[in-house]
Parts: structure tokens; sequence; C-alpha cells
């Protein structure tokens, strides 16, 4: 894992003398809350329905034990003994006072940790395959290059006011756990037929209120021109990005607007130019960052065979935990989805209990994944059961990851300033109809993704089956979307019809895996089935 | 008037008139033009041997197409005055200066004293820009 130098260290300890003094003149009056707003939002702080949330950056998703467990301890200090991960890999408090800001940022910044750039019109926090460094269908570990990014973004001047924000993924394989496709930057580390690394690059992609699957702008980019190459797609985009429209100012629309092509024609114009200014950290600098996350020392020895005597475990095994890279290793995935819980939350006992888990079990290494789950990447299989035990002990050994019940929700209605409706109660209501631990297992793998408005924060463009909350003359109203998908097979989700209310969305929910079960060929998913046989079989079941 | 411009420079300041940017083609010898945020900044490059002063402006802080009009002037090798005008706060004082701008007019009063602490808020930078700061990286490997 990546350890900050002194040099690391003294760029976070300066922003926490920035901000505190900037909390200072916002607390004595000296800043107006509008001067303060773009300064609080860069620091991941936002105003929130009832109190202020504070975002802490999670760099592409990987945490050591000991910046887990400051997290947990931040929960208990400073909020209501619990945190949420979200989407974006990232880590939310919703109950912060303004004053405890800067000293929270301070504990932060004590294990290499901040909240920089988690908000506002810059490039944010860049996201990265959850398991990385672990799959084993990796052609090289994507983190390096997201660490070299996170360097060049911080504080970068140019590009600060943006016309909207930017956000950047990074895989290395092909099976795409980060919803790459679906950013306004989506880099996947690729090998070209002759064997070398290089990145292929796509841009304009998003969720929001205009879904768009971003189109290759770059099909092959030697991978020591990638801060060259991004800084030629952000000039552009700063230059011609739409301001005039807040809802038309993501890069998605400029690339939409004048085309992939044309886009392409001017990042390749301003890329020459800069390739002569000499803007590339060095391989050295490359190698140095690398060197940082080789693998760690995995026994070689370690045995594949695992004692399955103990059916609960061996569910949980079966649905959890992945195949590795090393053999007689597994990756597992500790949900964050009890049966009626908030999706991602979080108490400070169980962040802290995962932290000792990573540092026993895992190599001290943890990560966060879009589908707001852990994931302790290098578990010996051997260690599997007593991990389990553990895991158990704490209620997180829910053995329900990729099923219905593994729902991504976004604050919603409960939280958010902008929602038109709750997402969280309702996927409380979800999980609860759908209980069954037999019954989630047959209907197998099926994506469940709710956004509390048009804004997809809960990536419904993305799900199987996707809820957005509407309003309807005043009244929470939920439409539902089938077909989407954020894997290597990206599409969009459509809405089927009209809306429902809380207890009808979660009945059309069940008469449409009714639908799938009665339809459904040997070895299908919920999606397999839906894009087979078209809306048609579930509209009529679900309207009559 | 008072006047709240600040400069980080020694020469003496231009005293030609300034020009907006679309009386440009209609004068032969402008050493002095304003640029708006949709100004195309590279339309100024072959100017650039006779220009004292580029303005740049910016009519909100959150308006940042001016950051890269400064930097391509300096890429190409502008050396005159380049001012930030408009509602310049001194919360982004350090990226103009990294951006290349050594002169400001904020709509509102800024101490210098002021100014210099901003400038001084990264006792290092990530990347290399036009202020001639070594990166962090170049500090690394030397
Ligand atoms: C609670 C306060 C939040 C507010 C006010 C908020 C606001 C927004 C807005 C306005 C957009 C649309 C941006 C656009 O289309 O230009 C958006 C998109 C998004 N937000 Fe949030 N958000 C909040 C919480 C979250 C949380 C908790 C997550 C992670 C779980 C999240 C992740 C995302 C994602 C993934 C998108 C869509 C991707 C994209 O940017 O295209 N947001 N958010
Ligand atoms: S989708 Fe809407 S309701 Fe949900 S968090 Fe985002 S802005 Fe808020």
């Amino acid at each position: 894992m990546y350890q900050y130098d002194t040099h690391d260290q003294a760029m976070v300890d300066a922003r926490v003398a920035e901000f505190s003094d900037q909390v200072a003149r916002r607390l004595s009056g000296t800043l107006s809350e509008e001067q303060f707003r773009p300064l609080r939002l860069k620091n991941g702080l936002y105003l929130q329905l009832h109190a202020y949330m504070l975002r802490v950056a999670i760099p592409y998703g990987t945490l050591s034990s000991r910046q887990l467990r400051t997290l947990g301890d931040i929960a208990d200090r400073y909020d209501r003994g619990y945190g949420h991960f979200t989407t974006r890999q990232n880590i939310q408090y919703n109950w912060i006072r303004l004053e405890d800001a800067p000293a929270i940022l301070a504990d932060l910044a004590a294990v290499g940790m901040h909240a920089i750039q988690t908000s506002g019109n810059c490039i944010r926090n860049t996201t990265a395959d959850h398991f990385a460094g672990a799959a084993p269908d990796e052609v090289a570990d994507p983190r390096p290059y997201a660490e070299l990014l996170r360097q060049w973004s911080t504080f970068h001047p140019e590009f600060d006011y943006l016309p909207r924000k930017f956000k950047v993924a990074i895989i290395g394989s092909e099976t795409d756990r980060a919803a790459m496709k679906l950013h306004d930057i989506g880099i996947q580390v690729i090998r070209n037929d002759a064997g070398e690394e290089g990145l292929r690059v796509h841009v304009g992609g998003g969720m929001g209120r205009t879904p768009m699957i971003a189109p290759v702008i770059r099909e092959f980019l030697p991978p020591l021109q990638m801060i060259s190459y991004l800084e030629a797609c952000l000039r552009v985009y700063n230059r011609y990005g739409r301001r005039d429209n807040k809802y038309k100012a993501r890069i998605k629309i400029l690339v939409h607007e004048i085309g992939a092509d044309e886009y392409r024609r001017q990042v390749e114009e301003e890329f020459a130019h800069i390739l002569t200014l000499g803007l590339e950290p060095p391989p050295a600098e490359f190698a140095r960052i690398a060197a940082q996350f080789a693998d760690p020392a995995f026994d070689p020895q370690a045995p594949e065979a695992i004692d399955r005597s103990d059916p609960d475990f061996a569910l949980w095994v079966d649905q959890n935990v992945h195949p590795h890279k090393a053999a007689g290793y597994g990756i597992v995935t500790v949900s964050l989805k009890p049966t009626g819980g908030i999706p991602g939350d979080a108490s400070a006992d169980q962040i802290r209990l995962v932290a000792d888990l990573a540092r026993d079990y895992s190599f001290d290494e943890v990560r966060v994944t879009h589908a707001q789950n852990l994931v302790l990447p290098h578990v010996r299989r051997a260690d599997l059961h007593a991990l389990w035990q553990r895991l158990d002990a704490a209620g997180l050994a829910n053995a329900n990851l990729d099923l219905i019940s593994d729902i991504i929700a976004c604050p919603g209605l409960d939280y958010c300033s902008l929602a038109n409706a709750r997402s969280i109660p309702l996927a409380q209501k979800i999980s609860q109809r759908f209980a069954d631990p037999a019954r989630q297992r047959d209907l197998g793998e099926l994506k469940l993704k709710i956004s509390g408005c048009i804004n997809a924060c809960g990536h419904h463009h993305a799900g199987h089956i996707g809820v957005l909350g509407v309003d309807r003359k005043g009244v929470e109203n939920y439409q539902l979307l089938f077909g989407g998908s954020e894997g290597a097979d990206t599409s969009l989700a459509t809405i089927i019809g009209p809306g429902f209310s809380e207890d009808g969305i979660v009945d059309a929910i069940e008469t449409a895996t009714g639908v799938y079960l009665a339809h459904r060929s040997e070895g299908e998913r919920f999606i397999d089935t839906y894009r087979r046989i078209g809306t048609a079989p579930f509209k009529e079941a679900i309207y009559g | 008037m008072d006047d709240t411009l600040i400069r980080l420079r020694d020469d003496a300041a231009s005293a030609a008139p300034v020009l907006a940017f679309a009386e440009l083609a209609e004068t032969t010898n402008a050493a002095a033009v304003r640029l708006s945020p949709g100004d195309d900044a590279r339309a100024l490059l072959p100017l650039l041997g006779q220009l004292e002063l580029v303005e740049v402006e910016f009519p909100g802080f959150n308006d940042g197409r001016g950051y890269s009009a400064a930097r391509i002037l300096r890429e190409h090798g502008y050396a005159g005055e380049l001012r930030a005008v408009g509602q310049v706060l001194v919360d982004q004082i350090s990226h103009y200066h990294r951006c290349g701008f050594d002169a400001f007019r904020p709509d509102q009063p800024i101490a210098r004293a002021a100014i210099d602490k901003a400038i001084a808020t990264w006792p290092e930078v990530y990347q290399r820009t036009v202020d001639g700061r070594a990166p962090i990286w170049a500090l690394r490997h030397g």
C-alpha cells in the first residue's frame, strides 16, 4: 500500500492549516456563507437537511487497518457512532459540527487521509477496481496509476473551478468492477498485441439526469503519458464545457454536443502541445509508487482446501468469497447490507472490527466497494472460517453479495436536501420482503439500485432493477427501471411505466422477479432474461 | 476610483489603453488587451511580442476559464504582465499565481500581506505549471 512520504504529509498538513483558518473566518463572520461554500465543499463539507455532512476521501478505495480504525474512532468522537460508505468508495459522516471539522481533518491527516476535493467542481477522488492487486483476471494493477492521478489532481491550480464536478475511475481487468464507463473519464489498463502495457481512455460518461456511456477517446495511450493526456482532456473541457446551464455542464454534454471525433481532435491538438512542456512525472516516480503496491508476501504453501461442514459458512464462502490470483487465498467481501439495515452504514465498532480483521488476516488491507461493501483482499483460505466466525458475531456475515438484498441506495430524503423521495426506508423494506436467503439465492445475481432523485447518486441507471424517487404533486413516488448494468456490458436502464407508492414499488419488484423465474432459461440471470424477452412480459404482469 | 491593483512585478505598469478582445482586429499595434472568459487566448499568440499587459476577467470567482487562458499564454512564452481582474478573492490567489498571473485587480481590495500569505499556502506542489516551482516528483528524483 502507498505510504505518504514527507512531501505528501506536508501537503495534507498545509490543507488542515488552510481550512482551519477558513472555518475560523466563517465562524467570526469574515467569510459569508456564499464565499465559504465553495471552500468547504473542496473539503467535503456539505450543509445537509439537518447538519453538516463530511465526506472523507478514500483514494481508490484502499485503506490500511490503521486508517480504517481512525474512521471508526471519528464516527464515535464526532458523529453518532456510525459512518456511511458511499458508491464513490468514500465514507460520509452525517452529523458533523462545523466547529469540529478542522479537528477531524487533523485526525485524518495523522493517518495520511483527508477530505480534499471530495466535493465541488474539481477533480474528485479517483475510484478504482476494489479487487485491484488480487483479481486473477488483472492485466496490471491500476492503483499505481490511481495514486499518480491522486497526486496530480491534488490542488491542481488550473482545474479547480471546472464547469462541473469531474470523476475518474480506473480498472486493470476486462471485468469492470468500477462502473468505469459511467465516469467523466474511465481508464482501462490494457496490453496491446505487442504485449505492451497501455491505457484505453474513455471520456464523457456519467449518470445524473442525462446518463451516458463514455466513448473511447484514445484506444492506446503509452502509460507514462497519462498525466499529459489528462491535462489535455481537462483543458479542453475547462475552456469549452458549458457554463450557462448547470445541468448541461458535465463533460458528457460537451462530448455529446461536439461529438467524440471533434473532442478527440481538440484533445490531440492540446496533447501535442502539452507533451512539449515536460509535465509528466518520470518513470522513476511511477516505479517508486508501483513498488509500494507490490504483492504482499503470499505463502506459496497456503492450502486451497477448506472444511465446508458448517453449512452457513459454506454458503457465505460460495457467495462472498471470490477467487484470488494467489493459490490458497480468497477475496472476501464483507456485506454492509444486513436484512432491514441501511445500505453502506457501519457502526464504529464494526468499522474497528474490520480493521482488526484486516490486520489479522489480510496483510493489513481493506477496500471499499462502489456497491457500499468492504473487501478484505488477501485472505488465506485456511483462515476463512475463523474470519467468518468473527464477522458473524458482529452481524457482518450476511451471505448476500450481488443478490437482491445487496442494494445500493443513496441517502435520499432522510438526509439529502435535493431528494424527492426516501431511499433508505425503501431499501429496508425490499430487503425485508426478500429476507429469506434461499429465495435470494434462487433469484441469483440481481443488482438493485435506488436513487432519491434524478441526480442518480444511487446508480439507478445501472441497476438490473433501478428505482428512481420522484415528486408527484408533493407525494413521494417511485419509478421502476429495468436493464441497466455497469459491468463490462454497461447498459442504461429504462423506465418501464407509471410510478408507484412505496408499498406499490416493493410489490412491483416482487412481481418482476416472478416473471423472471417463470421465463428464465438455464444459467440466465435476471438481466439476461430481461434482455432476451424484453419489457412486455414484465409490463403485463406489473400493470395488468 | 480606489485602485485595488497589486502588482508582483518590478517594471512600470503599462500605460497603453486596454482594448477589448473584440477590438483587436481593428488595431495593429495593441499593447494591452482584456480577455473575457469566452475569448480564445490562443488568438493572442501572434501578438505576444508586442503585448505588455493582458487582463483576464473573472466575472465570478467560480468561472475557471481564465486559469487556462493564463497558462496557455505563459506556456507560449508571454512575459508581460498578466492581470486577474474582477471577482478575485484571496482564496484563489495561490491558483492564479501558479497559472502565471503576476498582478491582481480585485473588485474588493485585498491587502498585499494577505496576497503574499496566500501565495505561500502550499509548501510544495504536485504539478509542474508555469510558475517555475519544481513539483514534488522532481524533488523526489532530483
Ligand atoms: C447527500 C448529499 C448529496 C448531494 C447533495 C449530491 C448531489 C449530487 C448531484 C447534484 C449529482 C448530479 C451531478 C450531475 O449530474 O452533474 C450527483 C451525482 C452523483 N452522486 Fe451525489 N450527492 C449526494 C450524496 C451522494 C452520495 C452519498 C453518493 C455516494 C453514495 C453520491 C454519489 C454520486 C454519484 C455516483 C453520482 C452520479 C455520477 C455522476 O456524477 O454522474 N452522492 N450527486
Ligand atoms: S440521488 Fe438525489 S436524493 Fe439521492 S443523494 Fe443524490 S441528490 Fe440526494
